[in-house]
Order: structure tokens, then sequence, then C-alpha cells
């Protein structure tokens, strides 16, 4: 799903650098990404998104090498290839819980919003025990509630693949865990791909591979050398023992 | 679009008391300046539309507005009196129908409007409630000085001293209301009328009092010679006209003497107006001291200059009011721009990392100012219509009293 060659990128006017000489995702795998705060995790998912560009190196995403597309063409794929799961939800507290799930398809011209799509939304709620909450606003639910919403606005354009950053950061240890069980089983019914950043290192176990992102951020002066970057393609179990970033 | 416009609305209704205060605000902006517009036309209509109604006006020399204004509108402005000779005068060419006027006093601010019955019919005016005038005394009201007083047939109305402090002034008189027109949407309805031997007792020329000729009491004759009584002052003079004393009063002098401030002549045809305006104006030539105006000409040229002004006021506006406009809806625009992208910077962010363009941000905010100056339009042409629909009480409300 993910393949990652020889990329390099830095914010402008920035100390920050990440170097990622290879990695790899494979399609339906469940991957976490650990590491501490300012190691480059959510800028990966903005590389692997498209949103932003790497100034050197390969992102290939369902086989597309999404660099070399065009703006539009890049959001076009985002819109219909890749879910965002984000820490604070990151739902609009004007609409409603069914207009939030819809509303990745009112904002951009490359999906298509009709009645089998509504279908599919109302669906998704009932799936993820939001169903009864369609015409409330954010303000009136519960966090664990809120966080559902935002998987179904991930989930309802059917991505192959999808972007969790921090999606469970803000819970408590019973929803954190109820939360997950509904991303993998989200994940596992569509046959997508998890990429997740997370800090909660509780929750590692659960997932299928973690990568400590660490060991690929580095700034100008005290650049980490080749020699110390794992290459993540290798599926070696030791990945998820790493020991926790601190 | 649709889906910006869906989300845009669904932004507003949320935030229902911002997009309110942003319609009501760009509404008051639109709907003032054309308001007043509509209500300058419609003044200027109605002030046309009674002046053209009245064919030939005949007053003293001096201010022709003030003439006319005081006739037509009863305005403040008294002009000079001439006598009731004048009007015989009138009579006599066989010309035109002469209508007295006396405009000179009022009752509670109202003007009181001293004329005959020709007058009611000649402005169609109809009785609402009561009856006409009949006796010395009484009093008519216009349909909104009715309201404005709170009275009908059989209460009473007391006229207004001149000046508060003239001792030897115009007493109040306690009139009888005995009818009330039906509203005519002019300046007869802010009108108090009463026949012109009313207004001369109001003034104190046609009065009544105790007869001297049966009092008993001696200290009320200050002086008694050949068939002539001179009071003192303790003599009653009656500021009420009931049936007991109504026979007491009386004229001092000709009746041709007597006051009034102008005379509407209705002529005949055509060529009688112009042989009875012919008189005046040769007659100017040796002293006339009356004049006879049309009041449409007066008018016309009243408005002329107003709007003569109003013309360089109206291109003043314009320009000034395009640039402010134009100024106004740049500052909403960029501040709603501004404001909103500064408020909403996280969900723009995410929208953005969800797929969206910048093009689709724009036109989300555009159209969220579109449905704000749509629904601010829509306002404006509701209020302008309810204005229009009732311009002409508004214009006599607000201008014309």
């Amino acid at each position: 799903m993910i393949d990652i060659r020889a990329l390099e990128f830095a914010y402008p006017d920035s100390g920050f650098r990440l170097d990622i000489p290879s990695f790899a995702l494979r399609d339906g795998e469940k991957l976490a990404v650990i590491g501490p705060s300012g190691s480059g995790k959510t800028t990966l998912l903005n590389l692997v998104s498209g949103i932003i560009r790497p100034q050197r190196g390969e992102v290939r995403v369902a086989g597309t090498d999404i660099g070399t597309l065009s703006d539009a063409h890049r959001r076009a794929f985002r819109i219909r290839n890749v879910g965002f799961v984000f820490q604070d939800f990151e739902l609009l507290d004007y609409l409603d819980v069914l207009d939030n799930i819809l509303h990745p398809y009112r904002i951009t011209g490359a999906l298509r919003l009709d009645r089998t799509v509504r279908a599919r939304a109302r669906q998704l709620a009932d799936d993820l025990g939001v169903g009864d909450k369609l015409a409330r606003h954010p303000s009136h639910l519960s966090q664990g509630e809120r966080q559902r919403v935002a998987i179904c606005r991930a989930l309802l354009p059917q991505p192959r693949l999808l972007l969790a950053d921090e999606a469970t950061g803000n819970l408590d240890p019973h929803n954190k865990g109820r939360i997950l069980d509904l991303l993998f089983n989200s994940v596992d019914a569509r046959g997508a791909t998890l990429l997740a950043v997370t800090h909660d290192h509780e929750l590692l176990p659960r997932f299928e591979r973690v990568v400590d992102f660490a060991d690929f951020q580095s700034d100008f002066r005290a650049e980490v050398g080749a020699d110390a970057r794992a290459d993540i393609r290798a599926d070696s179990p030791a990945d998820s023992e790493r020991p926790p970033a601190t | 679009m649709i889906d910006s416009l869906y989300v845009a609305w669904r932004y507003l209704r949320y935030h229902w008391g911002r997009s309110l205060t942003l319609v009501v605000c760009v509404t008051l902006i639109a709907v003032l300046p054309l308001a007043l517009e509509l209500l300058l036309d419609e003044s200027e209509r109605q002030l046309l539309a009674r002046a053209e109604t009245t064919p030939l006006l005949v007053g003293a020399k001096g201010s022709s507005l003030d003439l006319v204004m005081n006739s037509l509108y009863f305005g403040d402005s008294v002009p000079e009196p001439i006598s009731m000779a004048a009007v015989d005068r009138v009579a006599d060419a066989d010309l035109a129908l002469p209508i007295p006027l006396y405009v000179r006093f009022k009752a509670r601010g109202l003007p009181i409007v001293g004329t005959n019955l020709d007058y009611f019919d000649f402005r169609g005016l109809k009785i609402q409630a009561g009856r006409n005038l009949a006796l010395l005394g009484e009093c008519v009201l216009g349909a909104r000085a009715a309201e404005a007083l709170g009275l009908g047939p059989g209460d009473a109305l007391l006229s207004s001293p001149e000046t508060l402090f003239d001792l030897a002034g115009v007493y109040p008189m306690k009139m009888r209301v005995v009818g009330v027109l039906a509203p005519t949407q002019s300046a007869d309805d802010l009108a108090v009328f009463v026949d012109l031997k009313t207004a001369w007792v109001i003034q104190g020329l046609v009065h009544g009092h105790q007869d001297l000729g049966a009092v008993t009491d001696p200290t009320l004759v200050m002086e008694r010679t050949d068939g002539n009584l001179t009071a003192t002052a303790k003599l009653v003079q009656y500021t009420e006209i009931t049936p007991e004393n109504i026979d007491s009063f009386h004229l001092h002098g000709s009746p041709a003497d007597y006051p009034i401030t102008a005379i509407l002549a209705l002529p005949h045809d055509k060529k009688s107006a112009a042989l009875l305006r012919g008189r005046y104006v040769a007659a100017g030539d040796q002293g006339e001291p009356q004049q006879i105006l049309v009041p449409a000409d007066v008018i016309a040229g009243l408005l002329a200059n107003i709007f003569r002004i109003k013309g360089v006021l109206d291109a003043v506006i314009l320009v000034v009011g395009t640039a402010t406009v134009l100024a106004l809806v740049l500052v909403l625009a960029v501040l709603v721009l501004a404001l909103s992208l500064r408020l909403r910077a996280g969900e723009i962010a995410t929208i953005f990392k969800l797929g969206c363009s910048r093009a689709t941000i724009a036109r989300l905010l555009g159209a969220e100012i579109a449905i704000i100056l749509a629904a601010a339009a829509l306002l404006t042409g509701l209020l302008l219509a309810v204005v229009g629909h009732h311009d002409e009480a508004l214009v006599r409300a607000l201008f014309i009293r």
C-alpha cells in the first residue's frame, strides 16, 4: 500500500529534517508509529497523504507516486484513497452528525454525494453505534461518540488507506480499547490498511507492527548517520519490541 | 455550488446571532437611502397632488409660498390677513366660487381652519361620525386629529391662547366637537374645522356677554350715555357658546371688514380662471394689495428648487454612497474572510487535509457572504415593499404635520 524510498523532507526556516531511506506498508496491514514529539510522525502522515511533497525521494501509495501528481490530482487522490482520523476529532460544530460524516463529499468535486452514499453513511453510523444520534451536533456528543463520528467520516469514501493521528489520544482507557476495536473492525471489514500515529504504548501490542520514528528524524547539524537508520521494510519482530520513546 | 451553499447555510444557521447581526447591518445600509428616496418621491407627489387640485388662491401680497403652505397644508406661517370684502370681490366678478379660509389659531397644536361648508364639498370631505357644522362654537375634526386628541362627537376642545403672556390677546374658547371626518390622507386629516364666525369668536371679534341693558348690578356699568353703555371689566364674557348664551353673540362693525387669510377661488372654467387672474394682475400695477396664485406653480417652483439642490445632493450621495457601499462591501468581505480564516483556522486545516482545495474554501466563505447579501437584499426588498405600501401614511406621519 505504501512504499517510500530515499525520502528527504525539511520545513523551510526550520531545523527539522526527516530522512527515510525506505518504508513500506502492506495492503491490509495495521502499523503503529511511535516516537517523541517533533520526530516527524505527523509529517509522515502528511507526506503519505500528499498534503506536502518530499524534497527528494519517492512516496508511492497504492502504486501511485503521489509526489509527481499536480496539486489538484493529489487532493483528488487523497480524498478517494486516504481517510483521516484526527486526534481532536476535528468535527465541525455547526454540522450535525450526518452532515459531518458526509462532509468530505460536500467539499470536493472528486466525490459524488448520492442516495447510495447517504445510505452507506447511515449504515456506517449504525455500525459504529451513533446511528441514533445523526441529528445531534458534536457539542451534544460524548468524547467516544465524537471519535466514532470521526471514524465514520474517514471511512465513508471507502479509502484504501486509513491514517490515524493520535486517534485515541483524548480518550479514557475503556474508550481507547473500544475505539481501537471499532477502528480495527472497520478497517478489516473494508479491507483497508491502517497507519496510526500514537503515543499510547499500552495499545502497541494490538498492532501488527510498530515503528519507532525517533530513528528517522535528524537536524542539519547532527544528522543521524545512514548506518543508524533501520530499514523498516524488514519485518523484524523486534520492531514491536522497541522500548517506548522518552 | 449547491454543496457550498448548503454548508454555508448550516454555518450561518448555527451561528444565527452573528449572521443576523450581519444581515441587519447590510440591510440598514441598503434600506435607509432607498426608503428615503421612496418617501421623498411620495412627499413630492402628495405636495403636488393637493396643489394641483386647488385651482386658484387669493391672499395678501407677500410670500406666495407662505400663503400656499398656510392655505393648503395649514402651515404655521400665517400670511397677512385680508378682509371678507375680498370674498365679495371674487363673488361679484362671477368668475369663480370663493371659499374663504382663516387659518390662524390652534387647538392643542393642531390648526383650526375657519371656513364654510363649500370647503367640505370642494375637498370631498365626508363625515364619518357625528354631523357637520351647524351652529356657532362647533367644530369638526379631521380623522387623525380626532385620533391624536382622543376626541369624538360630544366632546369639547379648547382653542390654544396665541401667546401665554398676552393678557389682551386671544383667550381659549371651548368648542363642541360635533363630527369627525373620514380619513383623506391629506392635511385635512390633521385639522380642526370651524365655521368662519367661530374663528372670529376665538379671536374675540364676535363675542357674547351678559346683557348690559338687563343687568341689575350697577358695578357692571362704567358709563351710561345716550343709548350707549360702557361695561366695566367685571362684565362676564362667555368663553363657551351654549344654547343659553348663543343669542348674546354678536358682531361689531361690518362683516366685510372681518379678517381671513386666503380665498380658494374655484373658477367656472379655464376662461374664467384666466380672466380672474388677469384682473388681479392688471390691478397689480395700481397698488393692488392682494395676489392671485396658481398653487401648483408655487409648489412646482418650490420642488424645483428643492430638487435642484436634491439633484446636487443625489450626485454627491451617488459618488459618496457608491464609494461607501463598495468600501463597506469590501470591508465586510475582507472582515468576514479575515475573521473567518482566523476563527476557523482549525476547520480550514481539517477540510484542507480531507482534500478540500483553497478555491473550495474561498467558495465556502463566498457562499456565506452571498447568503448574507441575499438575505439582506430580501429583507431590504420586503422593507421597501412595506414602506412603498404605506408611503402615503408615512409621509403624512413623518414629513407633513
